[in-house]
């Protein structure tokens, strides 16, 4: 308890203090500049703390990971391209596809649900009460998520009876054989997708329904005198104003469907042809013990994910409502 | 084109009644304003007409059809709003054509239209632009152009010119009225401003907390205001009023005798009143008229603004003439009888 306690000390003079050590110095070390050169230098000396963190936590794992693509297993020696060659060839192109899968529903699915709750949302009486319940589960890990779900999933034999919920609900209604939802391949991607749309929906529609407040009412309502239906406003008027806010929630989604894990990792492990680029890269660097495809995997996530990256930034600089 | 009929029309929001039974008639081709302060319910009466509000109790007439429960897009009107209301992503063109797109009219023919209407409005060289493309002047245009190409039986403007600055605010004015010159169509037009709904309407409807206070052509307003409110709202600077007794055909302020004409006063001998006159029938009198002690002298070129005060009691004279007066100089002035207008001080109302 003690040591505990001088650590947290220690940390909290510690960190100032090596903050202080590079910022004071240069501080000094600029003094000596005439008084114009100084006011261009002192951001990077007050930067420098900060740049050094960016450098040690992003910048340093990045370049270990290009070169330990292009090593072996325990990155003893080069191995070129083999890496690679293995990460587009038969045993990942299962993976690579369910990612596919992943980046085309889910963030449309999320995108339209979304927009159908911000839309709905603005029109009834108990929107804080209705938004709130939409919120909740962003609030859990998707680790929890994924478990809660896993047992709304879960399948026993037929006959049996059925302790998962939407089994459950499923053979009680239509009388039909119980579905296996995270073991038939013909559903189980979708089931999977589903957790994450639950988990993300209320993200998404916070995003979605602040693009809807700020459009202004007269637009709607000078719509609604020129003539357009409920459709028509929703085709020419508000899908067009919010267009720049769905891009962004469209982006976000798609750089979350590249790099999905947790919910595959708990639910399925990957197994039943689940199986997605983050949830291998895991498997092969901690059960395998293999560093050079791991990493490969890690710098082709990383190619894929950065137009998405780009396209974002770029849609939250432009004010994503503009 | 049509005529426009309120019959007691209310509005009430959760049990708070903010239009109290308007009766207005606009007949076809007349230009109506509705003005008053904020809060009068001059732009919900509008928005009532529109049918953007809900009518709580009363009838709405357009043409000969109660439209009541009409959507707005089945009433033939069109809306000029405030902050314009162009739709961001269209351009001039696709905004001016897009009730004409939902009626399902032919592309040529939504251009002919469109076209036609950019021509009177002189927005041919920006049909290709965007909204934000334009300056705030251009933009209010393409609102009266989304307007025209609908050729709706009535034209709504809500406060159309208040983003304006003061300038342009003058040109569009001028614009507006020619516009329904040349038209000929039904408009109403809300504003806060005296001076516009002076200078632009056909007839006037006055409100004030929901309540029409007067309704008639604006020089009728100005000459006769019916009460203390019309009196002070209409007309810059506004009309002055005194606080005095009615007796023996004239109205006293302590001992200083104001004058009235002969027109019949409803009022009984010692009946307290306002003395109302508007500053320009102030007239500068060589000797014998009642003495005003000049506390401010407001130049403007055309004219001379006075501020002043006789009896204790404040006073504005505006004089075509040109004159050297200094703070604390008392002027002579004359207050033409036959110009005096009348209110009882309790009710409020005119008595002549």
């Amino acid at each position: 308890m003690t040591s505990q306690i001088l650590q947290l000390v220690l940390g909290l003079l510690a960190m100032p203090a090596i903050v202080l050590a590079i910022i004071l110095p240069g501080e000094l070390a600029i003094r000596r500049f005439p008084q114009k050169r100084q006011s261009s230098l002192r951001p990077w000396i007050w930067l420098s703390p900060v740049l050094a963190l960016v450098g040690l936590v992003i910048a340093y794992p990045l370049a270990a990971s290009i070169v330990f693509s292009f090593r072996d297993a325990t990155a003893s020696k080069w191995v070129g391209f083999s890496n690679f060659v293995w990460a587009f060839g038969s045993a990942m192109r299962p993976v690579l596809f369910n990612n596919v899968l992943w980046i085309v529903v889910f963030p449309l699915l999320t995108a339209v649900l979304a927009l159908s709750a911000a839309i709905m949302l603005d029109r009834v009486k108990y929107e804080r009460i209705a938004r709130t319940f939409l919120i909740l589960p962003t609030a859990m890990s998707f680790v929890a998520g994924a478990v809660i779900w896993k047992m709304m999933y879960t399948y026993e034999p037929p006959m049996q009876p059925q302790t998962g919920t939407l089994n459950a609900i499923w053979t009680a209604i239509t009388g039909r054989m119980p579905i296996a939802w995270l073991i038939d391949r013909s559903v189980n991607n979708y089931a999977l997708i589903v957790v994450a749309v639950w988990m993300s929906i209320g993200v998404a529609t916070l995003i979605l329904s602040a693009g809807v407040k700020n459009m202004p009412r007269e637009l709607v309502e000078a719509a609604r005198i020129d003539g357009a239906g409920e459709w028509a406003i929703f085709r020419f008027v508000t899908l067009p104003s919010l267009w720049p806010t769905i891009l962004v929630v469209l982006t976000t989604q798609a750089i979350f469907s590249l790099k999905v894990f947790d919910i595959v990792y708990v639910m399925t492990n990957g197994s039943f042809g689940t199986d997605v680029i983050a949830n291998r890269m895991y498997t092969e660097l901690f059960v395998k013990q293999n560093l050079g495809t791991a990493s490969a995997i890690a710098v082709l996530l990383l190619i894929l994910a950065s137009p998405v990256i780009f396209m974002n930034i770029k849609q939250i600089k432009s004010g994503g409502g503009e | 084109m049509a005529n426009v009929n309120l019959r007691d029309v209310r509005k009430i929001y959760n049990q708070t009644q903010v239009i109290h039974g308007v009766n207005v008639d606009i007949d076809d081709g007349e230009f109506v304003v509705l003005v008053g302060p904020s809060g009068c319910g001059k732009s919900t009466l509008l928005r009532m007409i529109a049918g953007l509000e809900e009518i709580s109790d009363g009838q709405v007439h357009i043409g000969s059809t109660i439209v009541n429960d009409m959507s707005p897009k089945d009433r033939d009107i069109a809306m000029v709003f405030q902050s314009y209301a162009l739709y961001p992503h269209m351009t001039v063109a696709q905004n001016m054509g897009f009730s004409l797109q939902m009626r399902g009219n032919a592309k040529a023919e939504i251009r002919i239209e469109v076209e036609k209407a950019a021509k009177i409005l002189d927005l041919e060289a920006l049909l290709e632009r965007y909204p934000r493309q334009l300056s705030g002047g251009q933009r209010q245009r393409v609102a009266m152009g989304r307007a025209i190409v609908r050729n709706p039986q009535v034209f709504l403007f809500d406060e159309p010119l208040s983003n304006l600055d003061a300038k342009l605010r003058v040109i569009m004015r001028g614009e507006i009225k020619a516009l329904h010159q040349r038209l000929g169509s039904t408009m109403v037009y809300v504003t806060h401003d005296q001076i516009e709904a002076m200078t632009m309407a056909d007839k006037i409807v006055v409100m004030r907390d929901g309540f029409v206070e007067q309704v008639g052509s604006p020089l009728a307003l100005y000459d006769r205001p019916a009460n203390l409110f019309v009196a002070g709202f209409i007309g810059s600077p506004g009309m002055n009023f005194l606080s005095g007794r009615y007796a023996a055909g004239a109205v006293w302020i302590g001992d200083v005798r104001f004058p009235v004409s002969d027109l019949p006063v409803s009022a009984s001998e010692g009946r307290r009143v306002i003395y109302g006159i508007r500053p320009e029938n102030l007239a500068i009198s060589d000797d014998d008229g009642l003495p005003l002690v000049v506390d401010v002298i407001e130049p403007t070129g055309a004219e001379t603004h006075v501020v002043g005060h006789i009896s204790g009691q404040r006073v504005i004279g505006v004089f075509r003439e040109r004159f050297a007066t200094r703070p604390g100089d008392v002027l002579r002035v004359k207050f033409d009888p036959w110009k005096v207008h009348l209110f009882d001080q309790q009710s409020e109302q005119r008595i002549n």
